[in-house]
């Protein structure tokens, strides 16, 4: 709106060198980071109402394993540890961003891949042990709530890395331009968000868990 | 690309041209003459079965339609209503007139527009298609477990969560669009205050959707879990809880009210104001109410929940809190009272169903408070005296809002104006049907006729009443009737409606009737609220434009929108027959091992990825061929 000549879709608007915050430079990027958010706001209630269910189901393990005899907290520690740092690399990627660094964002975007993958194998491993533990999905409710919930979140992780994995190749190709910067960003609030679901799951599934 | 495009008003187009244009369109203006065809479809389905249900309870201890059948009737008949006709019948006006309120070339996510309307259609075909299968779902609109479960309910259960979930993630998508488009896309001087009270409405709608769906796509998804894999979130026996699908549904459900009537509020003050000639009465205070009945709806689900034992003090917060509701709706119907007070009023077609609106809708909102309390609610609940309620409201009101908008603004999308005279026929067929209908469901269910049953015994008192309320649901259809044959003969006329057919104050009637692609040939200034009006009062024939003439860029068609759809179309099929006994080897080894289930998902992120890498450069319409140019239909 304040610049009264842009056209409907501002992709193409843009000429010149690229401005300090390349993701903000259009319309179509603003539309997308704005767009963005509301959907976080979405993934938002999802992510309450599995909570809410979580918490309504949590005590009714019918005599399989609770999760004071599942969790094992030093394991899930560094996976937290793990997906919190993924947080750090990926703001550092989007200051690369602002530098106008192409090297710097593709960099920190793979290390942030990596320690998703990272994360992902801990929580892999986590599942395998449980379910030899006799806590599978379809074990009791409480089994059933466990595995929805951290089982969205894992989903979510998996999409991210995929995401990020297909951004980092955008960079590589179409270098840094005002398409390709909103994308930055937006994945690296897409991945902040899960991050953030991450320590409330660290909190309600595991801390309260183990506290039982 | 340009090229291609802007030559299709060329007198005709083969019929696999046109297809292909309607099927890659991301033109928001087209977009929504999809959802209004594809909601009229759903409608017609929903009719006829509302129409059935009425046949068999006609005459007591009636056996036209067996009980299963009939179950699924019901069923049928509420999700189709709710979610397939309410749903995109207000996104159909939504596409076609919000962007052009605000002044606006287009959508701010043109292609996820698109997305959103193939999502709902192959939702809704999803669920219908069960007919086909034989095997429909039956256990209520609300689809309670157990009787929803993997123990009680029947095959066709699966075709309710799946069509739903992927319907929801349509409205979801649709409903972000709608809300950056409000935010970011306005005309120069067009400010929150000055928007018409239809662009808020559904900008408050949207905010709902956003908030509301993710329950329900959570209730489906345990439901799907517990039905497909073997979950125990509802198994009572293995420490599930039956109750947890109630608040997730609700949660949902009961803002989803407010998604469907806060639209038909901003259509019904646009058309009042327009036809009394007068500003609406309260602007701010019609948007004040907006905001907080959209905050209040969310405060407010467990009132379809009283009876199921939450204790005195849950029932009575949440008594009070409903009850708060018709403060903000008091104020419009005010209002709109006043609106009309003094007005140079026309009683044209739209304006007859909009003036009907007013009592209508009142009557639903009265039986709305009785219902908010809680100890009389247990004498109400579960009786014919809640489906008198909510189809005084849903019909009453958003069904009259959606025809009042139809006759209001057929012209701007359509480029013809609706007949008058027939319009007026459906009004006093519609009208005295609708209240035979449904009125007399009040003594029925204080009488104490339970909802859902097939049939009921003689000698209870019930006989008249029923007889009486088949008869007005014949009448309805016969309205209906009358509307159809009035788009008919409408379609038949040569295009030629005036820019501005109603002397109207919106930004959408200083635009050609039907709306060139690209909307505003250049972008007004708004000056105040009632932006037309305004420009209108002191003389102008046309707005001050805001910039000057230019090359207009355009955003490419693309087929993407509707293989995706398709994707999770098949995807659903996949995961709902994975555990049935085919006799053929080769196809029970494709549904089983999942095959189909993960091809439809890899096809659907597939064309994800497509997206993703395809930089969409889109094309510019030049100032040449600005002039005469028209929507392609």
């Amino acid at each position: 709106m304040s610049d009264v000549h842009a056209h409907a879709h501002g992709a193409h608007a843009h000429d010149g060198p690229l401005p300090p915050e390349p993701e903000k430079a259009t319309l179509d990027g603003r539309n997308k980071i704005l767009g963005f958010w509301m959907f976080l706001a979405g993934e938002t209630v999802l992510f309450g109402s599995l909570f809410a269910t979580f918490l309504a189901l949590k005590d009714s393990v019918m005599g399989g394993p609770t999760g004071q005899e599942l969790f094992s907290l030093p394991l899930v520690a560094l996976a937290t540890f793990i997906l919190l740092t993924s947080s750090l690399t990926s703001v550092f990627a989007v200051q690369a961003m602002h530098r106008h660094d192409k090297k710097g964002i593709i960099q920190w975007l793979v290390v942030t891949v990596l320690l998703g993958l990272g994360f992902l194998i801990l929580e892999i491993y986590e599942f395998v042990h449980y379910v030899h533990e006799g806590h599978a999905f379809s074990t009791s409710a409480f089994s059933s709530a466990f595995y929805t919930l951290v089982g969205f979140h894992g989903a979510h992780v998996v999409f991210g890395i995929a995401w990020i994995s297909i951004i980092i190749g955008q960079v590589a190709v179409k270098g840094l331009t005002v398409v390709t910067a909103p994308k930055v960003y937006v994945t690296s609030l897409y991945w902040h968000f899960v991050d953030l679901v991450w320590v409330f799951i660290f909190t309600v599934v595991y801390l309260m868990g183990k506290l039982g | 690309m340009a090229h291609a495009h802007t030559v299709s008003a060329a007198p005709r187009k083969g019929f696999w041209a046109v297809l292909k244009d309607w099927l890659t369109t991301v033109d928001h203006k087209k977009i929504a003459i999809l959802y209004l065809l594809g909601g009229t479809i759903f409608f017609a389905i929903g009719g006829i079965e509302a129409l059935l249900i009425r046949y068999q309870l006609m005459f007591p201890e009636f056996d036209a339609i067996p009980a299963q059948t009939f179950n699924e009737l019901i069923t049928m008949h509420g999700t189709t209503m709710i979610f397939f006709v309410a749903m995109p019948l207000v996104f159909a006006f939504m596409n076609a007139i919000l962007p052009l309120q605000i002044g606006a070339r287009d959508v701010a996510f043109p292609f996820v527009n698109a997305l959103g309307f193939w999502l709902f259609f192959l939702g809704g075909l999803l669920l219908n298609i069960s007919w086909l299968f034989q095997s429909v779902p039956d256990a209520g609109w609300t689809a309670y477990v157990p009787l929803s479960g993997p123990d009680y309910g029947s095959f066709g259960v699966n075709f309710y969560v799946m069509g739903l979930q992927i319907s929801g993630l349509g409205s979801l998508i649709g409903a972000i669009n709608f809300i950056v488009t409000v935010v970011t896309m306005r005309a120069p001087g067009m400010t929150f205050m000055r928007m018409p009270l239809f662009v808020w409405t559904s900008f408050i709608t949207s905010a709902l959707i956003l908030f509301a769906f993710p329950a329900i796509t959570v209730g489906l998804v345990l439901l799907m879990f517990d039905r497909l894999f073997g979950a125990n979130f509802f198994d009572v026996s293995q420490g599930g809880n039956v109750v947890l699908w109630q608040h997730l549904f609700w949660i949902f459900g009961h803002p989803e009210v407010y998604i469907l009537i806060l639209p038909a509020f901003g259509i019904i003050s646009e058309v009042v104001s327009t036809f009394s000639s007068k500003r609406l009465f309260g602007y701010s205070s019609m948007v004040f109410a907006t905001v907080l009945i959209g905050f209040l709806g969310f405060m407010v689900w467990a009132h379809h929940m009283f009876t199921t034992g939450m204790g005195g003090i849950a029932n009575a917060l949440f008594a009070v809190a409903t009850m708060l509701i018709a403060i903000p709706t008091g104020i419009k119907v005010f209002n709109w009272i006043f609106t009309l007070w003094g007005g140079k009023i026309r009683f044209t077609a739209a304006n007859m169903f909009a003036a009907g609106f007013i009592p209508t809708f009142v009557m639903g909102g009265v039986t709305g408070v009785m219902l908010a309390v809680a100890p009389a609610n247990f004498q109400f609940h579960d009786s014919y005296f809640v489906v008198a309620h909510f189809h005084y409201v849903i019909v009453g009101g958003i069904v009259m809002a959606l025809i009042a908008g139809c006759f209001y603004w057929w012209p701007k999308m359509f480029g013809r104006m609706l007949d008058e005279k027939l319009g007026k026929w459906t009004f006093w067929t519609f009208y005295p049907g609708f209240h035979l209908t449904f009125f007399i469901q009040h003594f029925l269910g204080l009488q104490g006729m339970p909802r859902r049953v097939f049939t009921y015994l003689d000698g209870q008192g019930w006989n008249t009443g029923n007889l009486v309320s088949t008869i007005g649901a014949f009448l309805m259809a016969v309205g209906v009737i009358i509307f159809l044959v009035n788009v008919f003969k409408t379609a038949a006329k040569p295009a030629g409606a005036p820019q501005d057919p109603w002397d109207g104050r919106t930004l959408e009637w200083t635009i050609p009737s039907p709306v060139p692609e690209y909307n505003f040939k250049q972008l007004p200034v708004v000056r105040g609220l009632d932006a037309w009006w305004v420009e209108k009062s002191e003389g102008r024939k046309e707005m001050t434009p805001a910039e000057p003439l230019g090359p207009i860029h355009m955003p490419s068609p693309t087929i993407l929108p509707f293989l995706m759809s398709i994707a999770l179309f098949i995807s659903a099929f996949g995961f709902m027959y994975a555990n049935q006994p085919f006799d053929n080897d080769f196809i029970r080894f494709l549904f089983e091992k999942y095959v189909i289930a993960i091809a439809g998902l890899v096809m659907f992120f597939v064309c994800m990825i497509v997206r993703s890498l395809k930089d969409d450069p889109g094309y510019h319409i030049h100032p040449e061929e600005l002039e005469g140019e028209g929507v392609h239909q």
